[in-house]
């Protein structure tokens, strides 16, 4: 079995070593957030950082994660609150949103090594594929990031869970005892 | 330019009707309210329950695709409700078309067909919030005003949340819809404010929100084999090899049911992961009969073309006026071109997938990515014997649509295998390959085009002679154009015929249909002509429909449709005129392109700033549109997302994308050689909006059509090569 260290626990996949590792965490992890988009490493759909580094999931294989340190879009923060994630909600840099997870771990490991990207380090860093256009906005929303990164600036685009838009309308009440679900 | 009610509407009405959408003309809205409990929830109607917190659940009904309806349609009731929005929260309708009416992802239609239904329902929820105060207070309903979520007795000072009255409102008559008093557009609180994407929040995280992400206890998955060449048959499957992979449950044949829009021939492969499944499909031995279809390829296909616009006339001539052989003879000048667009694939970036559960008592149920749902519960309840309420299909958000999911044969796949193993849900996904190769394609197509100048420089007539695509009746047919293509109304001479080839192809609607096409060969052909008279485009478009007054307003599928209104185009071209300098000096070794198209209800014109770089590749800098969509835009957000999009997507189109045939199957693959544009692509775009006096209409495609002759007549300004063909090749700008 494959051992490697999937959000901060520890994993053992009794599968193919050859799976890559995409549908492993999605067949098996039940972590779909990573997305199937071409299979081979074209699109950036799947990306999740191994040790750190942003790397497109469909090229590697179970075998070639053991022993790595796995961080899917789930993980990146707990309560939604990674400066990436906050500024692609406030620059509204979504459309379908199926590419976002991608882009959003492309970006965070960018942020991670330059917090403050030019546009054309943001065009090298992002190669991901977005079919819905909103390539206008990734930049504003990665330097944007980045600038929280810094500390020059405040998000509070997206709520944590917890406090998202159905449970934030719920939770505003919520003060009152009745008002538990 | 479709004037009108436009032959794709009306032939997409028949499709979806035919498909078993059973769309009604109007949105129904079943108002029979209750309360669940005492203390409970309140369903005031099939869209709106208040919760004794002071909560709203609001139901959107119509498919997510990426155009932000589940935000928008919410919208409209959540305003007229007078609803916090902050309280709001909103959940997707499961596919119900007696409770939500119709549930359609497609032709930029839910704007048009929801706009007064939507905010009627909300205005019919606060009419009876109202009653409960009147009844609980003694007083009359005309005393009582409203408050984000709150009723006010002004004289009394009384007031009471939405939520405290919500039990007692479930109880009151439902008021009639259609009389039912709306606000003043002065007084909306919501329509008009930029709103997020309400599952933005949802999509950062990474949770299990589209199609593909639907995870069931005991789940397998499916990869489905299918020939490669258009029109073959299956002969027979050997499945023992792959039967023997490991991982793999069970591999069988499938057979097609005559309707490639359905299901054709193929072969199952089923394993407990999907990477597993879609690899032991190496192991099939599948023999297929081609019949003739391995002769048809695109090189053919463009000499046929070639040869029948050359030599031939049109076969079926669609729109005949005046005196067109005299016309030609008596011109002054005669301006002739041929143009071509390929074909082209909708690739979204979630591949086609469906989930599918047989239960054990022969009914089923369903988690379907798809546009048009209710289509889709029809085929599969037709394909399985069954009344469409045995088929229960869940409506998740959609990686992207663009058109290639008003089609649902991956739902009646799903639902042929689902068959062979009731109890146990299926997940089928496509590959990106099965996606590229397996679509229903936006036809090709060629026009031999021929305008007649007077003596004045005047455009006196004009012929079209378009080569299509036989591809059968019944189905949507996007192989076709308006036979009031524009300038054909405002000319004397007119003469539009068609001739159609034959081809096992699949064709189907891709965001702005036909439009997308016709948009570049009418208005870069113009160009040509503008051009030939000494004047640029604008200036003719202007002087075609000088003097012109709007058309009557029509029927159309989404109710009372305004005629087509010369005013509109003249608005959008005098803004985006202003907004790009035209006319002034551009910068050094760049030039300026104009294209208009007037569809989906909505008159967009766009300039283009374009320059090349020292190895030819084309620069866009800057691309600004100015549109006209009617009175308001509901979600400032959600449409500069589409106009932005859809301008990306034109150029993508015309700069690199085609599907080629080979052998009679599609030769592109995957990304690498069905290249869509990259961030790097990406110019600098300017939105404006002409508002108008008419009710809004819809924003998923009217943006995309005149991008690509604005570009093309830029390349034009820019090196005096014309561009008569799609995909640009550069190599022709020596």
């Amino acid at each position: 079995m494959t051992q490697m260290t999937v959000n901060d626990r520890p994993v053992r996949f009794d599968m193919d070593p050859q799976t890559p590792l995409l549908w492993a965490l999605r067949d098996a992890a039940n972590l779909t957030g990573s997305k199937y988009g071409c299979g081979v490493g074209d699109c950036g759909a799947c990306m999740v950082l191994v040790d750190g580094e942003a790397l497109r999931s469909c090229l590697i294989t179970l075998a070639e994660a053991e022993g790595r340190f796995i961080t899917t879009i789930e993980g990146l923060s707990e309560d939604r609150s990674h400066p990436v994630q906050q500024a692609m909600v406030a620059e509204q840099a979504i459309q379908c949103g199926f590419c976002t997870p991608g882009i959003v771990m492309a970006a965070a490991a960018l942020i991670q090594r330059n917090p403050d990207p030019s546009e054309a380090d943001v065009r090298e860093a992002v190669p991901n594929l977005c079919r819905c256009g909103v390539y206008p906005r990734l930049v504003r929303a990665i330097q944007r990031a980045g600038r929280v990164a810094r500390r020059r600036e405040r998000i509070s685009a997206a709520p944590a869970p917890g406090i998202d838009m159905e449970d934030a309308a719920r939770a505003v009440p919520a003060l009152r005892a009745d008002s538990a679900e | 330019m479709n004037r009108g009610p436009v032959l794709g509407r009306r032939a997409f009405l028949k499709a979806s009707a035919a498909a078993g959408g059973g769309l009604a003309l109007a949105v129904t809205v079943p108002m029979g309210a209750s309360a669940m409990a005492s203390g409970g929830p309140a369903e005031l109607n099939a869209f709106i329950t208040i919760n004794p917190d002071n909560t709203i659940t609001i139901i959107g009904k119509n498919p997510e695709i990426g155009q932000g309806i589940k935000t928008m349609l919410p919208m409209l009731i959540a305003e007229e409700l007078d609803a916090d929005w902050d309280q709001v929260s909103i959940q997707q309708g499961d596919t119900d078309a007696a409770k939500y009416g119709p549930q359609l992802a497609g032709g930029s239609f839910a704007t048009p067909m929801n706009w007064f239904p939507m905010r009627q329902t909300g205005a019919a929820g606060r009419q009876m919030l109202l009653a409960a105060a009147a009844l609980r207070w003694g007083v009359d309903t005309s005393e009582l005003t409203t408050e984000p979520s709150v009723v006010v007795h002004a004289a009394s000072g009384r007031r009471a949340t939405y939520g405290e009255l919500a039990g007692e409102a479930a109880t009151v008559p439902v008021p009639e819809l259609a009389g039912v008093p709306l606000k003043d557009a002065a007084d909306f609180r919501i329509i008009g404010t930029p709103i997020g994407g309400i599952d933005s929040p949802k999509i950062v995280r990474g949770e299990p929100i589209f199609g593909v992400d639907t995870q069931l206890p005991g789940m397998v998955y499916a990869a489905y084999e299918r020939a490669p060449v258009f029109g073959s048959k299956l002969i027979s499957a050997d499945t023992e090899a792959a039967k023997a992979e490991p991982g793999v449950i069970d591999a069988f044949t499938v057979a097609g049911n005559g309707n490639p829009t359905e299901l054709v021939d193929g072969v199952a492969v089923i394993a407990s992961n999907w990477w597993l499944a879609n690899k032991a499909r190496a192991k099939l031995n599948v023999q297929w009969d081609n019949g003739d279809w391995t002769n048809h390829n695109s090189a053919k296909y463009d000499a046929d073309a070639r040869e029948l616009m050359a030599n031939a006339t049109a076969a079926e001539v669609f729109n005949e006026k005046g005196d067109v052989d005299a016309a030609f003879a008596n011109a002054a000048q005669v301006v002739d071109a041929e143009y071509h667009y390929p074909f082209l694939a909708h690739v979204p970036m979630e591949p086609m997938n469906c989930t599918a559960l047989m239960h054990e008592d022969g009914t089923m149920e369903m988690w379907a990515p798809s546009q048009t749902p209710q289509g889709g519960q029809g085929a599969v309840a037709g394909y399985l014997g069954l009344t469409p309420d045995k088929v229960k299909v869940h409506i998740t958000r959609m990686g992207g649509g663009f058109g290639r999911r008003l089609n649902n044969d991956y739902m009646v796949q799903v639902a042929a295998i689902a068959k062979q193993m009731p109890g146990t849900p299926v997940q089928l996904i496509w590959s990106r390959e099965d996606d590229v190769r397996t679509d229903f394609y936006r036809p090709s197509g060629w026009h031999r085009l021929r305008a007649a100048l007077d003596e004045n420089g005047k455009l006196a007539g004009i012929q079209d002679h378009f080569v299509t695509w036989d591809i059968g009746g019944g189905a949507f047919n996007p192989a076709v154009m308006p036979a009031n293509e524009f300038p054909a109304p405002y000319l004397d001479h007119v003469r539009y015929g068609m001739t159609k080839m034959p081809t096992a192809v699949p064709m189907g609607a891709l965001r702005a249909p036909t439009s997308n096409a016709i948009a570049f060969t009418f208005q870069s052909f113009l160009d040509e002509v503008a051009h030939a008279a000494g004047k640029d485009l604008p200036t003719l478009m202007l002087e075609i429909v000088e003097g012109a007054e709007a058309e009557p307003d029509t029927m159309g599928f989404t109710g009372p449709t305004p005629g087509f209104n010369p005013q509109r185009l003249r608005n959008v071209t005098n803004k985006v005129m202003e907004m790009s300098g035209w006319g002034q000096p551009v910068a050094e070794g760049h030039a300026l392109g104009y294209g208009y198209y007037f569809s989906h209800q909505g008159y967009f014109a766009e300039v283009v700033e374009v320059s090349l770089n020292e190895r030819k590749q084309i620069q866009v800098h800057n691309v600004w549109a100015a549109g006209d969509v009617g009175s308001h835009i509901i979600n400032p957000y959600g449409a500069l997302n589409q106009v932005e999009g859809s301008i990306i997507d034109g150029l993508g189109q015309a700069m690199q994308l085609a599907v080629e045939i080979e052998g009679g199957a599609v030769k592109q693959s995957n990304f690498h050689n069905y290249r869509l544009p990259r961030m790097p692509m990406t110019p600098q775009i300017h939105v404006e909006w002409v508002k108008s006096d008419y009710s809004p209409t819809g924003l998923g495609e009217p943006a995309l059509p005149p991008v690509i002759p604005a570009l093309t007549n830029a390349l034009f300004a820019l090196t005096g090569t014309r561009i008569r063909d799609l995909p640009i090749d550069t190599s022709k700008f020596a």
